[in-house]
């Protein structure tokens, strides 16, 4: 089990441009169930994938691959012709939340978008667009999802994860490469790994997600690395504290961050004295969360959330 | 990013929002040559002469060239010696504000030069309000906040009398409805044509928020004159810079004497960076490891000399461009080079790193940590370059290295 994707996730891709095309070939050589691209002016071609995987993938999905992904002009069409229930979205920042709706509108129940740098005030209609609407939408500004030997959509590498029995989420991208990396070196695996993105306004938070893996049997411990900015860290410690039956450990960047000052990401900001990492990590420690003292440290700390020795 | 108060106030007054009337000047026959006409038109024989640097606290902040003298001068000479009596006031006000530096409690010590003054009418004030928009995270709304305790620094509102702050929840589909304004308006105690103008002025406020794609927009105080009218006395903007690219009118406003050299530096490059005044150089990849390698620096007691992210796809150029940037900054005894490469390879990036060392010497010491795509051949490369870089296991062992070999 896991949450999110899995082999039954049958993924649309919007945006074809350099990045897209590069990850939707390494998603193909991965063995993720790529079905169709989205291009307002290249409805009826097809674009080729060919290569040969990277045998950290799907087992026993494709050992060489050639794919013809047809392109649709639009997701409606694209969805009704294909029966995908996903989309990755690689759209360039102006266009990538009309992107996001255009896929609510479509129906396409899972919306991961990676596109950095969205305007805001496009996130916030976007996102208002969506409250009525039975979709999901992951980002923008993330990695992606993936489960591993199973799907992956995004722009993490494949090869670092490892099928286990922790779920992850991630506000940050490298960072969650950093934990999964542990996770698989110290033989605990990920279910399912979940970038949410570094965006002020984003879709899927982190209780969304510990939701979803607190009721995923196949869960035993959650790892949630975030960052200064803004209070979803509280807010989800609040709710492991009121409702998670599983163990969970935890990571906070940013302790060392001059306040009124944006780290990167556009959410990564301590303003008016609220959102740091001081105050995170008191809140999560309060949780009975296991707060890693440094990166290097969150696979250690999930070990230790989980009772196991090392 | 962020602009002036005179350019904010003329965005304002361009958009319909009530604002003093005033002129910019950046010599002092400029700010002189303000004074008379301002006093005819606003028919208020005083006027006020402010500082224009980017950050607050400028009426309490005090000039290291005249540690008396206020960043905010309110000119009463007009009163009793007329136009004339206002002028040689700011004429001996703007000969010691302009040039000289202005620390506030948002400065920091060294404190910001004063290139520009803002000239503007006396007010009679009758309330001091305050008003502000911005998005809250929670709702992923815009929201309206109001209090009754203008000039007074939010924070400290919110932290003793939460109770004194109002705030209304803008749905961006709707914008601030009417009812909302004169709930907020109400509540503020306001009446009358002060009731009318403040709901008006939150009203504009808020389209103008969406209009301009700012991330925050704060007027404090605004005031109600005696006479009723409500208008902004002072005015704070920031942009979401993802957005600045449909704005040409409000990029153009940008003033880069007001930013760090380096940081602009470093955006040109596309990288993303912030200076800091600790002694170790990093360089990482992704804004989350590289905050976290200065947080684990200063684990093993060391401080950060920067914030720097090369990005996902960083090329040897950029990598290159950016030990420029470290390498300038005369407090830097060390560097560490933090990449977990993923889509980026560990060879690109160690040769990158072997190109900038050629280009620029080296002359602290460089702990390398690589992990993920290609690292063995990365490490190899290194290894071979005869440079003498310092090999680290992991991000925990290279931030130890580096503070051993810089202390």
């Amino acid at each position: 089990m896991s949450v999110l994707v899995n082999t039954d996730t049958r993924v649309l891709v919007q945006g074809l441009g350099k990045t897209g095309r590069f990850h939707t070939d390494t998603a193909i050589a991965y063995g993720t169930t790529m079905v169709a691209a989205v291009h307002p002016s290249r409805a009826g071609e097809t674009e080729i994938f060919e290569g040969e995987t990277d045998h950290s993938g799907v087992p026993g999905r494709l050992d060489a691959y050639h794919v013809e992904l047809p392109i649709h002009r639009s997701v409606k069409e694209a969805a009704a012709a294909t029966g995908a229930n996903a989309t990755v979205i690689y759209v360039p920042p102006p266009f990538a939340a009309d992107a996001i709706m255009e896929a609510a509108a479509a129906g396409i129940p899972l919306i991961i978008c990676i596109t950095e740098g969205i305007p805001v005030a496009d996130m916030v209609k976007a996102k208002r667009y969506l409250e009525d609407k039975p979709v999901r939408l992951v980002g923008p500004n993330c990695p992606g999802v993936i489960t591993p030997a199973e799907c992956k959509i995004g722009i993490m590498p494949g090869y670092i994860h490892q099928p286990g029995r922790i779920g992850v989420v991630s506000r940050s991208g490298t960072l969650t490469y950093e934990a999964v990396f542990q996770l698989t070196n110290n033989g605990l695996g990920q279910t399912t790994a979940i970038g949410i993105g570094g965006d002020p306004v984003n879709g899927t938070n982190f209780v969304d997600c510990l939701q979803l893996f607190n009721d995923d049997p196949a869960t035993e411990g959650v790892l949630m690395i975030g960052e200064i900015g803004g209070s979803a860290e509280e807010v989800a410690a609040d709710w492991v504290n009121a409702n998670m039956t599983k163990p969970v450990a935890g990571f906070i960047a940013g302790t060392t961050a001059p306040p009124g000052k944006r780290m990167g990401h556009a959410g990564a900001i301590v303003s008016g004295g609220k959102g740091t990492a001081v105050d995170k990590i008191a809140a999560m420690t309060a949780a009975g969360i296991v707060v890693a003292p440094t990166p290097t440290d969150m696979g250690a700390a999930v070990m230790e959330a989980m009772g196991l020795v090392r | 990013m962020k602009i002036h108060e005179y350019q904010a106030k003329e965005l304002m007054k361009a958009r319909g929002i009530s604002v003093p009337m005033g002129r910019v000047a950046t010599t002092v026959d400029e700010a002189v040559a303000a004074v008379r006409p301002l006093i005819e038109e606003s028919g208020n024989p005083v006027v006020v002469v402010k500082s224009q640097i980017h950050a607050g606290g400028r009426g309490k902040g005090r000039f290291k060239e005249h540690p008396d003298l206020g960043g905010v001068n309110v000119v009463l000479d007009g009163i009793e010696g007329g136009p004339r009596a206002a002028e040689d006031a700011v004429r001996s006000l703007a000969g010691k504000m302009l040039g000289s530096t202005l620390v506030t409690i948002q400065t920091g010590p060294a404190g910001k030069k004063v290139n520009r003054l803002y000239i503007e009418q006396g007010i009679d004030i009758d309330r001091e309000l305050y008003v502000s928009t911005l998005l809250d995270r929670a709702s992923s709304r815009n929201i309206l906040l109001v209090s009754t305790e203008g000039g007074t620094e939010i924070e400290e509102v919110a932290a003793h009398t939460p109770e004194k702050i109002l705030k209304a929840e803008i749905d961006p589909a709707i914008g601030l409805a009417d009812f909302q304004a004169s709930e907020l308006a109400h509540g503020l105690g306001l009446e009358g044509g002060a009731f009318k103008n403040a709901v008006k002025f939150m009203k504009s406020l808020t389209v103008a928020a969406v209009e301009w794609d700012a991330d925050m927009i704060e007027i404090n105080p605004l005031v109600v004159t005696k006479g009723g009218d409500v208008m902004a006395l002072d005015g704070k903007v920031s942009f979401d810079s993802s957005a600045i690219y449909r704005h040409p009118d409000i990029a153009a406003m940008r003033d880069e004497s007001e930013e760090d050299p380096a940081e602009l530096e470093a955006a040109e490059h596309g990288l993303s960076f912030i200076k800091l005044d600790g002694t170790i150089g990093c360089m990482v990849n992704g804004a989350g490891l590289a905050m976290s390698t200065m947080d684990i620096i200063k684990v093993f007691g060391a401080e950060p000399a920067n914030f720097l992210d090369v990005g996902g796809g960083a090329t040897a150029d950029k990598v290159t461009a950016a030990f420029k940037i470290i390498t300038r900054d005369p407090n830097v005894k060390g560097i560490f080079v933090n990449i977990f490469g993923g889509i980026m390879k560990c060879d690109t990036i160690a040769e990158g790193v072997i190109e900038a060392v050629r280009q620029v010497g080296l002359e602290v010491p460089l702990v390398v940590r690589l992990e993920g795509t290609n690292v063995e051949l990365g490490k190899q490369i290194l290894d071979q370059s005869g440079l003498n870089v310092v090999s680290a296991a992991d991000m925990k062992d290279g931030a130890q290295k580096i503070v051993e070999l810089t202390s």
